[in-house]
């Protein structure tokens, strides 16, 4: 069936188009049926590709390959900058090198549940088949993956994993990582398939019709604003974790293309599926600008605790064992301190809450290695995390050799994103999202190292595939002319924009209603959510925005490099993300992953699903500015996975 | 600890490429937990506040890993702590009363966009000419079929550690960005897998670099500016390998 254009409200069906068939067949069996856009026809194809970090990058590099005419943008000097760049900890693939029982299905399966049976099954299978070419396609690009003393690659466990499958580069594996994608991406502009657009931002996306025809961007350093058009547009644009203000995230993630092309048409799936890091540095004063994480790898030898008793004033070392309680090794015997992300987040929150936090500012649970090190030495400690050692030093100037590391959880990852179906399209034909853009393969809450495997899966191994799917059907037609009404009409919209925010002469920074907003979502829509709250959120944030369009200061001129005024169109597109976060996180009336509710959980206080009535994608519609959402479901199915609590006592 | 301290702020502002610049002077107070560009950023804000426009610097990761930052403080690339990013320097490293001059990287290579912001763009360039091992999506063989001794790929990484800041060029006397490109076909030249295309990437490198970029007369300064301690070394390598790639008969290659 034909996705329903978007232009028809209330008739939405949301088709995820899933072929049938056994599922270890599916995509091999698609790949099969799906129509081919033959080599020399590829050519007449263009295909605008927005982002450029693993999943754009990626995504562009392979469709250049193949002999499609690509334009790719960024908002960054260079593509080797994206977010992806800070990646550490690794990326999984089911190689099965070590031979502990990994396969395929094992990886599907542990993230089906990782991700507390909120994906859909289809994806996440053939996410877990095409994850060992990722790992070819890398080695052979050049990516130097840790290797043992044979010389073959070498493998850890991350994150909770009961197998050795993630691959990784000291701590830098998303760095390593995007510059494969990069060198890939560089290769294909320099045999000029790809026209590269730097410092590019988009601010619309063009439809004619119903489908997606262009976009439209704004040149971050004349200011000029520029309509593109295309037989197809691939949005790689990452998450929106930044909505909390303080983050992991780089400084510039956002959510605005994203969200342009939500207000176009494109359903907007799980907003509220957000996910909160356990081990992050905590914030030692009130200008903080972001937060930076600590490898979930630490946590394979570190012991977290707190002080027993709250209010503790007295220095880590001067605390006896008796009174330090090691409560993730206490609550949760087999799993201890590797439990999932959301599972240790939480539990840091609650004792933080309870009073037992430690620091200046109380606002962190301990990190310790003095067991590790006693048992295994300094040098073997500092082996393995010496580069995470000295930031840890460098951002604190404590020595976490001598005294534990203080951590606490942080905005880091975002589930929620475009809805897209199997072909990776939005509900708007010829529009797609990869990579953490889309709402993604890992249901309510994603596993470590899996967003590097998702992103490159999809711009490497998948959309290459489905986009010529649809590309097929459009051969001889050429594309939308940017003088088309539809292109001037955005662009003069922009531009009326850029001179609203230059004449608003309020009193405030952008940054400082950012940090304000961050402060109510993350009090109300962040680990943990209750009614109560959330209602609060849904009356403070619209009149924070009023006040916020009304009062805001941006300076400058629009013809210039001017850093305030891109901002200012981003908070203002967070605002009302977060709206929809807080509407989609009331609606959702269970825990699930990342999304806890205190309503809902068991007498243990873990997150208590509600398979019955909500074992479904949640996405929203967008009905204009003064009209909130339509909510839409896709039900989810599990035939291949059976449905369970879980459990990592 | 954290303490207070009481620094003066010499910035220099420059409307445009082509607008004559000029510095100015803020006092600040700023505690020590706070980053150098936590710093910057408050200063921002309180120019905000006055009506006066802020200062325009570029960051991303602010953990030293994407290589956006990078600013001249008093007179060195990156500031004054061994390997560490512009972003990562904390104000712990300066004392109360302190004078902070603070300017844009400066090279022929890199043309100022305004204030603090410049144009790196030529680093991408000489990437284009070669900088990325030629296979396709799908075309890899499996990845352990290629044994790599360990040592190799830890020295290969030691290149690849490389966040692309151009600190490197901006502490040369000579603008030169030969620590950059050797770091990149130092990379890949250790590999098995960088071999086929070594001589003609490392010649079409180095071509593009010295089209940008003035000559390397061996002074260092770019290692010590350096935030990941890229090795001299790679410089050594590379000029080896241009020499080789000269004489070299690629047809021959293959032989062992
Ligand atoms: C600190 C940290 C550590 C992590 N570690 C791991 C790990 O170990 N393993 C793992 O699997 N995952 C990890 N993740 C998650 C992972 O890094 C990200 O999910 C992933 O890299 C996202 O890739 P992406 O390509 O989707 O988006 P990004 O890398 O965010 O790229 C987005 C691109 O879009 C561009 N863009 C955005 N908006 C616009 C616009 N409006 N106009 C033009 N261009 C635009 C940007 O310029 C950029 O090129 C980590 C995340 C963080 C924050
Ligand atoms: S070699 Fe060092 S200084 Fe030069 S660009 Fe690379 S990281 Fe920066
Ligand atoms: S901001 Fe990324 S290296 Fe400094």
């Amino acid at each position: 069936m034909e996705p329903t254009p978007a232009s028809q409200p209330n008739s939405m069906v949301l088709d995820s188009q899933v072929p049938d068939g056994p599922i270890a067949d599916l995509w091999e069996n698609h790949k099969f049926s799906m129509n081919l856009v033959n080599p020399s026809n590829k050519r007449k194809f263009e295909v605008i590709v927005v982002g450029t970090g693993l999943a754009g990058a990626s995504a562009a590099a392979t469709l250049g390959e193949l002999g499609y005419r690509v334009k790719a943008f960024t908002f960054h000097d260079s593509p080797r900058r994206a977010h992806s760049i800070a990646a550490q900890g690794g990326i999984n693939a089911a190689k099965n090198y070590p031979n502990d029982g990994d396969s395929v299905h094992r990886l599907f399966y542990d993230t089906v549940k990782g991700g507390d049976y909120r994906s859909r099954e289809a994806n996440v299978h053939r996410l877990a088949e095409v994850s060992v070419n990722i790992i070819d396609q890398a080695t052979a690009q050049g990516v130097p993956f840790a290797r043992d003393y044979g010389g073959l690659l070498d493998n850890r466990s991350f994150g909770g994993a009961q197998v050795s499958r993630t691959f990784y580069a000291r701590g830098q594996t998303g760095q390593q990582l995007l510059l494969g994608a990069y060198s890939a991406l560089m290769r294909q502009v320099a045999a000029g398939t790809v026209e590269l657009h730097n410092r590019s931002e988009l601010l619309d996306v063009v439809l004619k019709d119903g489908r997606a025809c262009g976009i439209v961007t704004r040149d971050l350093l004349s200011g000029e604003v520029t309509p593109h058009s295309a037989h197809a547009v691939v949005l790689a644009t990452g998450g929106y974790g930044n909505v909390y203000f303080l983050s992991t995230n780089a400084m510039m993630c956002n959510v605005t293309a994203a969200w342009r092309a939500h207000r176009r048409g494109a359903l907007f799936a799980n907003p509220c599926y957000t996910q909160i890091h356990p081990t992050c540095i905590p914030a030692s004063d009130d200008f903080q600008s972001k937060l930076t994480l600590m490898s979930e790898s630490l946590r394979n030898d570190g012991r977290i605790w707190v002080p027993s008793t709250a209010d503790e004033s007295r220095q880590a070392g001067d605390i006896p064992e008796a009174e330090r309680d090691y409560y993730l090794e206490r609550k949760y015997p087999a799993f201890g301190n590797l439990v999932p992300r959301d599972v240790a987040s939480r539990n840091a929150k609650t004792v933080v809450d309870a009073g037992h936090g430690v620091g200046p500012l109380r606002n962190g649970v301990y990190l310790d290695f003095a067991a590790a090190i006693e048992r295994d030495g300094q040098d073997a400690i500092a082996a393995r995390y010496g580069n995470l050692f000295d930031m840890y030093q460098r951002i604190t100037g404590e020595n976490p050799y001598s005294s534990p590391m203080r951590i606490y959880p942080a905005s880091h990852y975002t589930m929620g994103g475009l809805w897209v179906d199997y072909h990776l399209m939005t509900n708007v034909p010829g529009m797609y999202a990869i990579g953490e853009a889309n709402f993604s393969d890992h249901g309510a809450n994603r596993l470590g190292a899996s967003a590097l495997m998702q992103g490159l899966a999809d711009g490497y191994f998948v959309l290459p595939y489905t986009i010529g799917d649809d590309l097929a059907g459009l051969l001889g037609d050429s594309v939308v002319p940017t003088d088309d009404p539809v292109f001037t009409s955005v662009v003069t919209g922009i531009e009326d924009e850029t001179s609203r925010w230059l004449s608003t002469n309020g009193s405030r920074s952008v940054d400082h209603f950012h940090r304000e907003l961050g402060r109510m979502v993350w009090d109300n829509i962040g680990m943990a959510r209750n009614e109560q709250g959330l209602r609060q959120a849904l009356s403070d944030i619209p009149a924070l925005r009023e006040e916020f369009h009304r009062d805001v200061r941006v300076l400058g001129s629009a013809d210039t490099l001017n850093q305030s005024l891109e901002k200012a169109g981003r908070v203002a597109d967070f605002f009302d993300l977060a709206e929809l976060m807080a509407r989609d996180a009331l609606e959702r009336e269970e825990s699930c992953g990342g999304h806890f509710r205190e309503e809902h959980q068991t007498t243990e206080g873990e997150a208590q699903r509600d398979d019955d009535n909500f074992s479904h994608v949640a996405a929203w519609e967008w009905n204009g500015p003064d009209t909130p959402q339509t909510r839409h479901v896709e039900e989810l199915t599990f035939d291949n996975v059976a449905l369970s609590q879980r459990s990592y006592k | 600890m954290s303490d207070t301290i009481s620094v003066t702020i010499r910035v220099w502002r420059q409307d445009g490429p082509d607008t004559p610049g000029r510095f100015e002077t803020h006092p600040q107070q700023i505690t020590t937990d706070a980053s150098f560009l936590e710093m910057l950023d408050l200063l921002n804000e309180q120019l905000n506040d006055r009506g006066e426009e802020p200062i325009v610097f570029e960051s991303d990761c602010r953990e030293g890993i994407c290589g956006t930052c990078g600013v001249m403080i008093n007179g060195r690339a990156h500031g004054p702590q061994r390997a560490t990013a512009t972003c990562q320097l904390h104000m712990r490293e300066f004392a109360d009363g302190d004078e902070i001059v603070i300017e844009p990287f400066r090279a022929a290579g890199f043309p100022i966009i305004r204030d603090l912001a410049i144009d790196r763009s030529p680093l991408d360039h000489i990437i284009e000419s070669g900088g990325y091992i030629s296979v396709g999506s799908g075309a890899a063989p499996d990845a352990n079929l290629t044994p790599v001794p360990r040592e190799a790929a830890e020295r290969a990484f030691d290149a690849a550690a490389c966040i692309g800041c151009g600190a490197c060029v901006a502490a040369c006397p000579n603008s030169a960005a030969q620590l950059f490109t050797s770091a990149k076909v130092g990379h890949m030249a250790l590999l098995p897998q960088g071999q086929p295309e070594r001589w003609s990437r490392t010649e079409a490198m180095v071509e593009v670099m010295e089209s940008y970029f003035g000559p390397c007369t061996n002074h260092g300064e770019c290692h010590e500016a350096c935030p990941k301690e890229i090795s001299l070394d790679f410089i050594a390598y590379l000029n080896r390998d241009y020499v080789k790639a000269k004489v070299k008969n690629r047809a021959l290659s293959g032989q062992r």
